[in-house]
């Protein structure tokens, strides 16, 4: 259970068969005066409880200050939100036949306060278990002169059994009966002068997770924070982040293929572009022929994913399309909402099976056997100097590419500048560790606000093709009245007028990304990165 | 938030005891109870073992220079507090004559707990003063306790007939006979006839029982010390039949 409200956290170092004589020295000190005595809370009797702790993959609600816990007694369950001090934000009792089975999304969770909190920080993400444990709990009383319970001590031994079976340090926490909060604190005082009994500062969560070897907020593979020194050798640096990169690639694989929510492909498919820039860009840099040789298969993951990915992206903005709606209503785009989860549903068993095949496996084996085989090429410049001139090539092609674009261009001129924008924020951020971090940002805000322009174009106009494909595939499988091919219709206008209203900001943001004070910055960056 | 009072002009009628069982099962049950001991003797208090004393007295309660919150204390129960009796109760009277509307300050005064509390018990002194009119246009219940005889009920006549002169806000009346003991005729006679005869009536009966009296020595509500025992199943009828009565739900 989460602390309450006014309750101190106390870890005893050491065995936790400990705690009782921990518990007879405190009552022995000082400063209680002799005027307090301990009584059993419930004489002979230890609550056992399961407890499980609840995130999304990426840790969102530990990374906003908040944990979920469900903790399973005897004769209950229930879910507790607790805040960043500790405090209990709402608590769900969970209906005894119909507990959420995690992973869960969101909307799995009951209807209530519980649910508003979570709801706007878990987004589209499932909830997964990130740490279970069972602890045994020991409840005793302090009680004054008149026997008055003046304040509640919990002794939690807890053994942990997720993601790893660990033994927790035992915990105690001293919770002051409302209006007694004087004699707690004297009590709180006590305490931190018997030997072995230390403050707690970390939550119980973090508790689980130091006695497991993991940590709240780890994510694997983020390719940004491999660390890279200038005169390291180009071929390791690569090899590093091409590693991380496979580490990120193959943690998103396993919720993927459980289809426990669309950000576990979408992450995949970051891991996968993200490794087909660097074998373009930098894939020199690797022994010869090792780039050349997994391009294609990278490609063939890239396209495995595709398909299930943009249907997502279709379902995922359903409902704000459809409140679009002007002339139509809702209720007529049933029938396409239908074939979209039916064309989901049959592109992700695709998705599936190419992630369980055999040709998968020897991708990911193979090739992390490959990056671990790397030897430092020392011949060869070091990556400082790779990121410099990859940069500067990166910066040159961009610039050039956008200042050909005129009111008459075709569309492709403003893909193709979509394209080099995002080599060269790859290239940015990948060698992010060389450059001066206020810098870097900078250049990375300017870049992804120029991005986010040339994606809404091109997203537009890619959506506005495909929705007149599923349009005349659903006549041909007569699946489609006319009220829903208008309605249809009526989505594709507003993708239009969304591509055009991109189309009116380019100008103002490519003029940003090409004024002298940008290109100076990324001028540096790549200078900088190879001093 | 509803709020109970357990009220009678007699005294020696099982008031406290109402208070002090019916909060604690109310508890017992989920609902977060608060429980104020009106009566400057402190008997609710001293059953939960809580000092009769509250700083500034009730002078600074009903002027509102402090806050009832801070004043509150928990009990040895999940979901109980008390806001405890002090000897300077015995001028609540004079204090609530000097405030801006008097009978609806009580009310006023317990308004900003609703947010915490499902429901609030009274124990009130036994009198007809100020201070019960106060209660009485707070109250949603009232929670009558009666010795069957014939001047109790004509009492609970007088104050029915009060609470109904009521403008606005009128409180419902469950009456139940307390302290019955068996062996005294009149009080099985009159047990039997009047409950069926009007609805202010529970069903429920508290007897005479020393499990009850036993309470100033456990210092717990019977329940808590004697669970299986006559006593809390009659307790519990009523606090069933007083739930129902007042409408309380979980939010």
């Amino acid at each position: 259970m989460a602390a309450a409200h006014g309750s101190r956290d106390f870890v005893l170092e050491g065995d936790a068969s400990a705690s009782s004589d921990a518990v007879q020295a405190m009552a022995g000190a000082p400063s209680l005066d002799g005027r307090l005595a301990w009584a059993d809370g419930s004489p002979g009797r230890v609550r056992v409880r399961s407890r499980t702790w609840l995130d999304t993959f990426d840790w969102r609600l530990y990374r906003a200050g908040l944990t979920l816990e469900q903790v399973t007694g005897r004769d209950r369950a229930e879910l507790v939100l607790t805040g960043r001090d500790g405090d209990v934000l709402a608590v769900e009792r969970l209906p005894a036949d119909a507990k959420p089975r995690w992973p869960s999304l969101v909307s799995a969770l009951p209807a209530g306060p519980l649910r508003e909190l979570v709801e706007p920080v878990a987004g589209v993400r499932a909830l997964s278990v990130v740490a279970r444990a069972r602890s045994r709990v020991t409840e005793l009383r302090a009680l004054n002169d008149d026997a008055k319970t003046v304040a509640r001590l919990a002794i939690d031994r807890m053994s942990v059994m997720h993601p790893e079976r660990a033994s927790a340090p035992a915990r105690l926490t001293l919770t002051p009966v409302r209006g007694y909060s004087g004699v707690a604190d004297r009590i709180g005082r006590a305490m931190t002068s018997v030997p072995g009994i230390k403050p707690g500062r970390a939550s119980v969560l973090d508790t689980a997770l130091a006695a497991a070897g993991h940590r709240a907020g780890d994510l694997p593979g983020k390719a940004s924070s491999v660390l890279l020194g200038p005169s390291m050798p180009a071929s390791s640096a690569m090899a590093a982040i091409l590693m991380a990169l496979l580490d990120a690639l193959e943690a998103n694989v396993p919720g993927t293929v459980r289809d426990v929510d669309t950000e576990f492909l979408h992450d995949l498919r970051i891991a996968v572009r993200w490794t087909r820039s660097a074998l373009k860009l930098c894939g020199s840099a690797l022994p010869d022929g090792l780039a050349l040789a997994y391009r294609p298969e990278f490609r063939w993951l890239g396209d495995l994913t595709t398909p299930t990915r943009d249907l997502d992206v279709y379902l995922l903005d359903f409902a704000s399309m459809a409140t679009g709606l002007i002339g139509a209503t809702e209720s007529e785009l049933t029938p396409f909402r239908d074939y979209l989860v039916r064309s989901r549903a049959q592109e992700y068993r695709r998705l599936a099976r190419g992630l369980r095949s055999a040709r998968f496996a020897r991708l990911t084996t193979s090739w992390r056997t490959a990056l671990a085989d790397v030897r430092p090429a020392r011949k060869r410049p070091p990556v400082g100097e790779l990121a410099n001139v990859r940069i500067r090539a990166a910066q040159r092609k961009a610039l050039q590419a956008g200042q050909l674009i005129t009111a008459a261009s075709p569309s492709e001129r403003l893909h193709d500048l979509r394209k080099r924008c995002k080599e060269l924020r790859y290239l940015v951020e990948m060698f992010g560790s060389l450059h001066d971090p206020a810098q870097h940002w900078q250049a990375v805000r300017e870049l992804k606000a120029l991005q986010n322009c040339l994606g809404e174009f091109q997203d537009a106009e890619v959506q506005r093709t495909e929705i007149r494909a599923f349009a005349a595939q659903m006549l041909a499988d007569r699946s489609a009245p006319a009220a829903t091919l208008l309605a249809m219709g009526e989505i594709a206008a507003g993708l239009a007028r969304r591509q055009r209203a991109a189309r009116g900001q380019f100008d103002s943001r490519f003029a940003d990304f090409a004024s002298p004070a940008s290109q100076a910055r990324l001028t540096e960056l790549a200078r900088t990165a190879a001093a | 938030m509803k709020i109970f009072a357990s009220y009678n002009i007699k005294g020696g009628v099982g008031k406290t005891a109402t208070a002090v069982n019916l909060s604690y099962l109310a508890a017992r049950d989920g609902y977060q109870v608060l429980l104020w001991d009106l009566d400057p003797q402190g008997a609710a208090s001293y059953l939960f073992r809580i000092k009769p004393r509250v700083k500034g007295g009730g002078k600074a309660l009903i002027k509102g220079t402090k806050s009832i919150d801070a004043a509150i204390k928990g009990t040895d129960f999940d979901g109980l507090d008390l806001l405890p009796a002090d000897f300077t109760y015995r001028n609540l009277d004079l204090l609530l004559d000097a405030a801006k509307r008097p009978a609806e300050r009580l009310g006023s005064l317990l308004a900003p707990l609703k947010s915490e509390y499902d429901a609030v018990f009274l124990d009130c002194p036994p009198s007809i003063s100020l201070l019960s009119e106060s209660v009485l246009h707070a109250a949603d219940l009232l929670l009558v306790p009666l010795i069957p005889t014939t001047l109790s009920v004509r009492t609970l006549e007088q104050l029915t007939e009060f609470v109904g002169g009521f403008n606005g806000h009128q409180p419902d009346v469950l009456a139940f006979f307390s302290m019955i003991d068996r062996r005294k005729r009149l009080h099985t006679q009159i047990a039997a006839d009047l409950p069926a005869a009007r609805r202010c009536f529970a069903a429920t009966v508290i007897p005479a029982l020393s499990v009850i009296e036993q309470m100033s020595v456990h210092r717990a509500p019977v329940a808590a010390f004697a669970p299986r025992s006559h006593a809390t199943r009659r307790y519990g009828e009523l606090w069933r039949e007083a739930r129902e009565r007042a409408g309380l739900v979980r939010d």
